[in-house]
């Protein structure tokens, strides 16, 4: 059980550490156009030159699967974090607030869960012209609901632990047990909410694209390249859309699996205090 | 109200007054109906009750942690002017209070020497940390290389000594123990015990000792009173009053 748990821990440490050296080093070490035409080597089978081979326009796909990848971490984690504070924020407030106010926050936040979240965010997208950041805002304005839901219900069930009844009267006031006591345990679930958030956002960044709503076609993202590769994959030429495929998957299933771990680690000390 | 503190003898304001206590949690139900309560300036006082009698509302209601629906707490003969945040701070502090699991009563997050220390940085008295809590955690028995742990690297007793620390660690001149010992075995509570009756023997401070194990609080305090005569549910049309009895061999007025 141990040892599947650390192969486990050591893959996504591995493959998430791999991933964000291709994307940081890659385009250092080979600065190409990923975006020049080369209608001579156009759709090429995988070969030594060109591993992952060519698309439709000749361009390199394993250059363009790392900017693709690049683009889309960036837009995961500026999105995931944008999210995570938003809904932290908001569950934490609604908690402190209490009553009526609690009350309000929450049916607002579940009038938006209500609304498929990519749904909104197209309805978002479509008022920007196409661009990276126009994808971050939509992403993060949709995906805080789960995260403020998450933060509010557990402020709500540390208020009424005995050790915050052992702060007040301690004489901490409202703010320090805010402060010191509750943030604190908040934080990791919140940590975690933004992890789990990534790839999230990573494959809604690629819909997005794929559907024609997020970053210019020209640009290299993994949900513009699987679109671009349609055409060409019905002709029986294969890698324009499996290596992008991939390159979506794995990371994704990388960062999920180090998010699991993290939960783990953070289980066993809650399960110690709830068990006595 | 005929309130024990009004003896002649005792001119000092009672360290703890309740009168005409009435809480609970649900509307309608409520768990404490009428109840009143002295407790005199170095009073040890027993409450003896069965689980869910409403004896650990009653110990939330004395240190102002839980707001009653009708009634009256005095500490050292000021009224309480409200409840949890909203209480003074020197009102909230008098009551140093021990719960009766250290597992949720200590924050997980904070290590023993921290836990203790606590209440003197949220009183803007951090510089005496050091010194206080090396003084106290000596006296309840924790060693300096427990100090450095975090509540779950260390045993409930252990944990229950840095608790009874950090109530002790500002000097409270009433101690609320809401079933402290329940968790613990027969040498560590004999320990604990030792610590409460030191401090108040230095100090003079009071004590209300909350609990079902009736040999160790006849032993303990001063006089034990029963929850049950208190205004529990299935007692309160019975007696609303407090039933107070004496055990023989103790005396019975406060130092």
């Amino acid at each position: 059980m141990n040892a599947t748990r650390t192969v486990r821990v050591y893959t996504s440490v591995g493959l998430v550490a791999a991933v964000v050296l291709a994307v940081v080093f890659v385009p250092l070490l080979f600065p190409v156009d990923e975006q020049a035409v080369d209608m001579a080597h156009k759709l090429q089978a995988p070969s030594l030159a060109h591993p992952f081979g060519t698309d439709d326009v000749g361009r390199d796909v394993l250059l363009r699967c790392v900017y693709g990848l690049r683009v889309s971490l960036l837009v995961g984690v500026v999105a995931a974090l944008a999210s995570t504070v938003i809904g932290t924020a908001v569950g934490a407030a609604s908690a402190a607030a209490g009553g009526r106010g609690d009350r309000l926050v929450m049916r607002v936040v579940d009038v938006f869960s209500s609304v498929p979240h990519l749904l909104l965010g197209i309805f978002i997208v479509a008022m920007f012209r196409p661009g990276v950041w126009p994808v971050v805002v939509s992403v993060g304005l949709t995906h805080w609901l789960s995260t403020a839901r998450i933060v509010r219900a557990e402020v709500l069930s540390l208020r009424s632990r005995p050790f915050v009844d052992a702060a007040i009267s301690g004489g901490a006031s409202r703010l320090r047990v805010a402060v010191r006591h509750l943030t604190p345990a908040v934080l990791p679930q919140a940590g975690l909410a933004a992890v789990l958030m990534v790839p999230h956002a990573i494959w809604h960044e690629s819909a997005l694209s794929f559907l024609g709503l997020g970053l210019p076609t020209h640009r290299a993202s993994l949900g513009n390249m699987i679109q671009d590769a349609r055409g060409t994959l019905l002709a029986g030429d294969w890698w324009p859309t499996l290596f992008p495929g991939l390159f979506l998957i794995v990371p994704t299933l990388a960062i999920a699996g180090l998010a699991g771990v993290w939960r783990e680690r953070i289980n066993p000390r809650r399960r110690s205090e709830l068990m006595l | 109200m005929s309130a024990a503190g009004n003896t002649p003898g005792a001119c000092d304001p009672p360290a703890l007054r309740l009168s005409g206590i009435t809480a609970g949690y649900e509307r309608r139900s409520p768990v404490l109906r009428d109840v009143s309560l002295t407790v005199r300036k170095g009073e040890a006082v027993g409450l003896l009750g069965p689980s869910g009698c409403g004896k650990s509302t009653l110990a939330r209601v004395a240190a102002l942690l839980h707001r009653p629906w009708a009634g009256t707490v005095h500490l050292a003969g000021q009224p309480a002017r409200g409840w949890r945040y909203r209480a003074p701070r020197a009102q909230r502090t008098f009551a140093g209070v021990v719960f009766q699991q250290p597992r949720t009563a200590a924050d997980p997050r904070l290590t023993l020497h921290a836990l203790i220390a606590e209440p003197l940085r949220a009183t803007g008295r951090a510089v005496e940390a050091t010194d206080r809590v090396g003084r106290l955690a000596d006296a309840v028995g924790l060693g300096p290389e427990l100090l450095t742990r975090r509540p779950h690297e260390v045993s409930d007793g252990q944990l229950q000594r840095a608790c009874v620390a950090r109530a002790l660690v500002l000097d409270p001149g009433l101690l609320v123990c809401d079933e402290m010992t329940a968790m613990l075995d027969a040498s560590t509570t004999a320990a604990l015990v030792t610590v409460v009756e030191d401090y108040r023997a230095r100090t003079g401070a009071a004590l209300l000792a909350v609990g079902h194990d009736r040999t160790l609080l006849e032993r303990w305090c001063d006089r034990t009173v029963e929850a049950a005569g208190l205004g529990a549910p299935d007692e309160r049309s019975r007696t609303p009053r407090a039933r107070e009895t004496t055990p023989a061999g103790t005396p019975a007025s406060g130092t």
